[in-house]
């Protein structure tokens, strides 16, 4: 299968602090990617690497590449801001502009990237990406409702159909459902796993039965290291690491 | 000897309930006075005229400051045009963009600025614009009062920027909106509210200002619209009605002190209504 990121030895670094370590890891398209690691093991700082979310904060700086269909995005001919349109993004807490209705929310990526859309045309995609974030049903007849008077699970699916309304080919994810209920949890695990067939994700979670339930491949994180990486099923089965196991049985007694 | 203390304890602790009491009470006290005493000694010249027409000479009953509503009006406008955007952009440097030196120079001078007496404003506009344009005018007012509105403005709108949670910024910047556009369109609505109030509360300051317009604007008894000519506006016509010996004139300053507080009032009420209805 075609790789979406080949990521070659990444290391990071805010300030002198290391954070991450010789990261090496290859992303299908169209698989779901999940990362697990104790907090602070550098998760949400790796992944926010892929669409250079770090760009903007003082003292920080990478060594190594991440490529994108082959194109470093780092290099010249890439552009952070046209990177971060193929790379969406969608974060722990919910985080839905506030002061803007359920319909501005997920025009405003599509208003505002420059592209000339019209009125219909951004209302049919608005609809569609609802549709796809499995909302619309629940909004459908509030779209003028301000985004932040929603439940917390339907503003994290609100979240995801701002990120696809502007048609990314990869969606990264932060702990998307570690302020939600289960209920919630469980409709946005369903969601991941019927948008893999037309996105490539990249989740982090603290939730080993879930990253077991929706991944096609599991990285382990410890310290900044990729330990271990491999199909969900052989590694929360037959880890091939000391350190993965101790991790894995250390949760469930 | 417990109980003696706890008692003195509860007892201190009451008295200084009521100190604090009193004293939010002494700060608004002003308010209601002044309010009370123009309507009563403003209430006498308070009729129509006084909102629709001009001046009259000394002796003449009747007259207004019709002429000095609308040159308040304008002069505001005017000084309001260049220094909302101004003070605006300034904020966002400050709040999204300013990390160095320059920021904190630029934070420091602004936090000066605010404290400076407004009648220097004044002279300072006499001296840049007055002198070489050889004439006072209701440009050189709305320049001096410029120099008060914008600092207020900048550093309104750099705290409330500031308020807009980070996650926010982020969320939009991961759309693949430029940063700018971000800024404008997401963070800066984000705070709208509060800098809108901002700007209303400087807007009511330099409405009431005199100091900054008498050797600028200067005042005048006609109508006038050139922005070039000196210009009428309320405070100035206050004060000339109060320092002139004559009792009728006494009565339109306490009339026009009373125009003046009302729409200081009605601007205050407004950024009240602005911010509670969108939350
Ligand atoms: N903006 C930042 N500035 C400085 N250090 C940071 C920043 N973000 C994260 N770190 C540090 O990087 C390490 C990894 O953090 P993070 O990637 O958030 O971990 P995780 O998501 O796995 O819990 C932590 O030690 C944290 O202190
Ligand atoms: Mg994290």
């Amino acid at each position: 299968m075609e790789n979406v990121f080949e990521i070659h030895d990444l290391s990071s670094w805010f300030g002198e602090n290391q954070v991450l370590k010789k990261i090496r890891m290859d992303i299908a398209r169209y698989s779901v990617t999940s990362v697990m690691g104790p907090s602070g093991c550098g998760k949400s700082t790796f992944i926010r690497c892929l669409n250079r979310m770090h760009d903007m904060t003082p003292g920080f700086r990478l060594s190594g590449q991440i490529l994108l269909d082959g194109v470093d995005i780092h290099s010249e001919q890439i552009d952070p801001v046209y990177l971060r349109r193929r790379v969406g993004m969608v974060f722990q807490q919910p985080n839905p502009f506030p002061r803007m209705s359920v319909f501005e929310n997920v025009a405003v990526g599509l208003k505002l990237n420059g592209k000339a859309h019209s009125r219909a045309d951004i209302a049919e995609r608005v609809e569609r990406s609802l549709v796809m974030a499995a909302l619309w049903n629940e909004v459908k007849d509030h779209l003028d409702q301000p985004g932040i008077s929603l439940s917390g699970g339907q503003q994290q699916r609100l979240c995801i159909a701002r990120a696809l309304a502007v048609e990314p080919e990869v969606l990264l994810m932060d702990e998307p459902c570690s302020a939600l209920d289960p209920a919630s949890t469980a409709k946005i695990e369903e969601l991941i796993e019927d948008l893999s067939e037309k996105y490539t994700i990249a989740v982090v979670t603290h939730n080993m039965q879930q990253a077991a339930r929706i991944s096609d491949q599991v990285a382990f994180f410890l310290m900044g290291e990729l330990i271990e990486m491999d199909k969900s099923g052989k590694i929360f089965t037959n880890p091939s690491d000391k350190r993965t196991e101790q991790y894995i049985t250390g949760r469930f007694g | 000897m417990t109980g003696t203390i706890t008692f003195r304890r509860k007892a201190v602790d009451r008295a200084m309930k009521w100190v604090f009491y009193l004293c939010a009470f002494l700060v608004v006290l002003p308010l209601f006075l002044i309010f009370f005493d123009l309507v009563i000694k403003g209430a006498k010249e308070l009729r129509w005229s006084l909102l629709i027409d001009l001046p009259r000479p000394v002796g003449e009953p009747g007259g207004g400051i019709a002429n000095g509503i609308l040159g308040t009006v304008v002069i505001t406008l005017l000084t309001m045009t260049w220094s909302v955007p101004v003070a605006i952009m300034s904020g966002i440097y400050l709040a999204e963009y300013g990390r160095g030196k320059f920021a904190s120079a630029v934070r420091f001078a602004v936090d000066t600025l605010t404290g400076v007496p407004s009648i220097i404003m004044g002279i300072f506009a006499y001296v840049l614009l007055v002198v070489p344009m050889k004439r006072f005018s209701a440009w050189a007012g709305a320049a001096a009062l410029s120099m008060i509105f914008i600092p207020v403005v900048v550093r309104t709108t750099e705290d409330m920027l500031r308020t807009v949670p980070t996650t926010v910024r982020e969320a939009a910047l991961a759309l693949g909106i430029t940063r700018w556009k971000a800024t404008l369109r997401i963070t800066v609505r984000t705070a709208w509210p509060g800098i809108l109030t901002g700007i209303l509360l400087a807007m009511s300051r330099i409405i009431g200002e005199t100091a900054p317009l008498l050797f600028t604007a200067l005042g005048n008894q006609f109508w006038q619209s050139h922005l070039d000519q000196p210009m009428a506006a309320v405070p100035l016509q206050v004060f000339t009605y109060a320092i002139s010996p004559y009792e009728d004139w006494h009565d339109k300053a306490w009339a026009g002190a009373l125009v003046l507080i009302t729409m200081v009032l009605l601007i205050n009420i407004a950024a009240r209504v602005l911010t509670r209805e969108k939350r």
